[in-house]
């Protein structure tokens, strides 16, 4: 039998490491993020990302150990470290390869309920001018089903979608007839507030498998505090009608969406009871967008980044000690955060990619026929900003659409791989473009990051989801749980 | 506790007329008449003498003295050796009386010994490898998979490195997947070769619809690796193997022995399969079996199993929850954290498989992995009836 060789004689030659490329962030004091370029992060003190940055590195030292599992090193004659990069940057891409699979239908622009912050502009009457007509909705559903993703997401939104439903019906079956032929597969889903919920449209839901997506702000009080219309019924009838889904059509074809007024702010916990009553599976605790009514009426205004991060930090807590009683409820945004954080596979979500999910993630189709890059362009339009109109259902094709100079320079303008700031962000691999954002809030797609709060609070909520994965044991577990 | 003797020298055997050179013979019941001229009579009876003579076999296989009477020739098995039945096959060595047997019908656990050389020399083997012109082996298994049940469910190729002459290795792996299309083909290799682009297409293009390479990967870290396989820059390699497989559609297992050097960074190990290799087919986290250097570098390798439970643990529940099918394997249930419990396996072969005293009033006995019989057998402090 041959002798066995010491571990010092596997150890790479010093002169022949190499530094891949990192980037880093200091967390407070001594405490750094270091980062790959696929989203991997580890943290260290000043002197070890100095030691890594002059690959003064010693194998066996731990340091060297860390630095080649995450990706931040290499050898030159090596070869896997990189292809483990390269392959998992074009996992990470690979929503590229299926573009636009989410359609909004603006089916109306009329709401019943008048919430100060609407960020839709909802307009209360002029039926003949602000709900879509026929020949619009085949128009762009024709543009909808020539859109390259397999799988087609049609999604009706207002406005209150449901004071149309004829055109819901009309759509859902027009689309059904002519999907097979492109071989396209679909979904449907209505963004309602369920006051206008009826046996006739639960029949057709149930009968198309059509899911329905509501708002809930909250109890009671809060929730008709934020969402104001004629009876101040609104918490009532959005409860029945959650109840009424999950009793006819089943659990899981309702889902509600919550979004955070300054009223909010103290109350997370009894906001995750309410959704805990009403038997939900999850809560997106959302901040307030600063569109529409949300900018005229000045709600946008009443908080800040921080104070978002503060409010979400705590639900955070509060649903996390739920969790470990055995229930699974996700926060849903922290899930997606953690996919972007725990895997490579793409994130259905358009604001958290690059390049921007603007027309290349969804389109939008306003009531009008006005093509629009994403939801929160039309709501700027409604404000008369039309800087993303893309063009009209009537005049162009998807392709012109999508290649139209507006979509294609506003994307290229904001690759966060290329931007000031971002380039070199240890959070870019796990964020996103968001050019709308930053030209309604600085009127420049790129933005001036330091002054962004959309920066602010990604970088909030992802350092304290990453605190949480390295030294929280316990709510690492049900976090890598929710990244499934 | 001693595993099952499968190999031996028979101590009466008349192999008059049946030639010089190793044949594999299928063991059969002299009830029925030969299926091709590689059958020979499994001997039960005395009666069964007077049957494989009338039936036309040309060879019997037997545990008592042939009778007087008979003149069939014969190989007598040695006195411990393992009960063999229908469909087993047995490797027979005229000049010497060698016996051996390859292929047991009723196992899960067949495997075929395809050299002993290996460019791998892990401080753990316990298949040592050896520096010979083995060559012949390969014949021997394209002689014997003719005679394997096309219905046996699962197959193993070790080594040594399978894949040391590899052009002749995809030519037995052709040759399974023409007579034993339905067989899980699993392939034990270090998966240095597939670093070849050659070498992986050639393997992918065998097609072989239940075809597997379990590849070790000891740690993420390259110099952890390289020590442990006691080859420098077969971490490299090995990950760039992997990678090409999986390009070209393969299925590829990924095993971690468990032992002093590998289990400190067990967990980060882990946590970098979740994140850079989520799509191998199955991560298999093993127990180490005491036996060839594993022996001889005890000192550098021992550790008591209850000494990683908890990095066990955590590494587990990092592939589980990411997704990966992730399994334990050779280590006993009572040493294991509730929650890995749920992942062991009972991996060890049935001919080396055995238990302990504490075994016996243990209720979870039937579902347990158990021993290695094999080697110098190594207990965890932690054994205990459940």
């Amino acid at each position: 039998m041959a002798g066995f060789a010491r571990p010092d004689s596997f150890v790479p030659v010093a002169s022949a490491l190499q530094l891949l490329p990192i980037r880093f962030e200091r967390l407070g004091g001594d405490r750094f993020l270091v980062g790959n370029m696929v989203g991997d992060m580890a943290e260290m003190t000043q002197t070890e990302l100095d030691r890594l940055c002059a690959l003064d590195l010693a194998p066996g030292d731990g340091l060297y150990e860390r630095a080649f599992e995450k990706l931040f090193i290499s050898s030159v004659e090596q070869r896997a470290q990189q292809q483990l990069l390269a392959l998992r940057l074009r996992s990470r891409l690979s929503f590229l390869r299926a573009a636009t699979p989410l359609h909004l239908f603006v089916v109306t622009l009329r709401c019943e309920h008048s919430c100060p912050y609407c960020q839709v502009s909802r307009q209360s009457k002029d039926r003949v001018r602000y709900d879509m007509d026929e020949a619009t909705a085949s128009k762009a559903l024709d543009i909808a089903l020539s859109a390259p993703a397999p799988l087609i997401k049609i999604e009706f939104q207002g406005g209150e979608p449901l004071l149309n439903f004829e055109l819901i019906r009309w759509i859902v079956l027009a689309a059904k007839e002519r999907a097979p032929r492109r071989g396209k597969q679909l979904q449907f889903v209505i963004a309602t507030n369920l006051a206008l919920l009826n046996d006739e449209v639960l029949d057709f839901c149930g009968e198309h498998g059509v899911l329905l997506s509501t708002s809930l702000d909250g109890p009671r009080d809060l929730h008709n505090k934020n969402r104001p219309r004629r009876g101040s019924n609104s918490h009532e009838l959005a409860v029945a009608g959650i109840q009424r889904i999950k009793e006819r059509l089943g659990p899981d074809r309702v889902s509600a969406l919550m979004t955070t007024t300054e009223a909010s702010l103290d109350r997370v916990e009894e906001i995750v009871d309410e959704y805990l009553r009403q038997g939900l599976d999850g809560i997106f605790l959302r901040p307030l967008s600063p569109y529409g009514f949300a900018i005229k009426t000045k709600q946008f205004h009443k908080y800040r980044a921080q104070d978002w991060l503060r409010f979400w930090k705590r639900g955070l807590r509060y649903i996390l000690d739920i969790n470990k009683s055995g229930r699974h409820f996700p926060e849903f945004y922290s899930a997606l955060i953690l996919r972007r954080l725990l895997s490579d596979e793409p994130i259905g979500y358009v604001d958290l990619r690059s390049p921007a999910g603007i027309g290349l993630g969804a389109l939008v189709y306003n009531y009008d026929g006005a093509v629009f890059a994403s939801d929160e362009a039309r709501m700027l339009a409604e404000m008369g900003d039309r800087t993303f109109e893309l063009g009209s259902v009537h005049e162009h094709s998807y392709r012109d659409l999508v290649l139209s100079d507006t979509l294609v320079s506003v994307v290229a303008d904001s690759l966060t791989q290329t931007a000031p700031e971002c380039s070199r962000c240890v959070f870019e691999p796990n964020c996103g473009a968001d050019p709308v954002y930053h030209h309604a809030t600085q009127k420049d797609p790129v933005g001036i990051k330091p002054l962004s709060e959309f920066c602010e609070r990604q970088k909030g909520v992802i350092t304290h989801l990453f605190e949480l994965l390295e030294h929280s044991p316990e709510d690492a577990a049900i976090l890598r749980r929710w990244a499934q | 506790m001693k595993p099952l003797v499968l190999f031996g020298r028979s101590p009466a055997a008349d192999l008059a007329g049946l030639g010089a050179g190793r044949q594999s013979w299928r063991l059969r019941s002299p009830v029925n008449s030969p299926a091709g001229d590689r059958d020979a009579a499994l001997i039960a009876h005395q009666d069964d003498w007077e049957l494989a003579v009338a039936q036309g076999y040309t060879l019997a296989i037997c545990r008592d003295e042939r009778p007087a009477h008979a003149s069939l020739s014969y190989v007598r098995l040695p006195a411990q050796f393992a009960e063999l039945g229908e469909g087993d096959v047995l490797r027979v060595q005229p000049e010497t009386g060698r016996v051996r047997v390859l292929y047991r019908r009723s196992s899960r656990h067949n495997f075929f010994l395809v050299t002993e050389r290996c460019n791998n020399y892990c401080l753990m083997c316990s298949q040592p490898p050896k520096s010979v012109d083995d060559g012949w082996l390969m014949d021997e298994i394209a002689d014997t998979l003719p005679l394997v049940d096309p219905t046996t469910p699962s197959l193993t190729f070790t080594g040594g490195e399978p894949l040391t002459e590899w052009r002749r290795f995809i030519g037995l792996l052709d040759l399974a997947r023409d007579l034993l299309p339905d067989t899980a083909v699993h392939v034990l290799t270090n998966g240095r070769a597939f670093a070849s682009p050659e070498v992986a297409s050639a393997w992918a293009a065998v097609r072989h619809p239940k075809l597997s390479a379990g590849i070790p990967i000891y740690a993420a870290v390259d110099h952890v690796h390289d020590y442990v396989v006691q080859a420098k820059g077969a971490f490299d390699q090995t990950v760039l193997g992997v990678l090409r497989l999986k390009d070209r559609g393969q299925r590829v297992e990924i095993r971690i022995v468990l032992h002093a050097v590998t289990v400190p960074r067990l967990r980060e190990t882990c946590s970098w399969i979740a994140r850079n290799l989520p799509f191998v087919d199955h991560v298999a986290l093993m127990g180490m079996e005491n036996t060839g250097f594993a022996i001889a570098n005890e000192d550098l390798l021992w550790i008591d199993p209850m000494d990683y439970r908890e990095q066990l643990a955590l590494g587990v529940e990092v592939l589980a929850t990411a997704g990966v099918n992730v399994s334990v394997y050779n280590l006993p249930l009572c040493v294991l954290d509730h929650s890995v419990r749920p992942f062991a396996v009972q991996s060890i072969s049935d001919w080396k498989n055995a238990y302990v005293a504490e075994c016996d009033g243990c209720s979870a006995r039937d579902e347990c992995a158990g021993f290695f019989s094999t080697g110098r057998p190594k207990f965890s402090r932690g054994i205990a009836a459940i």
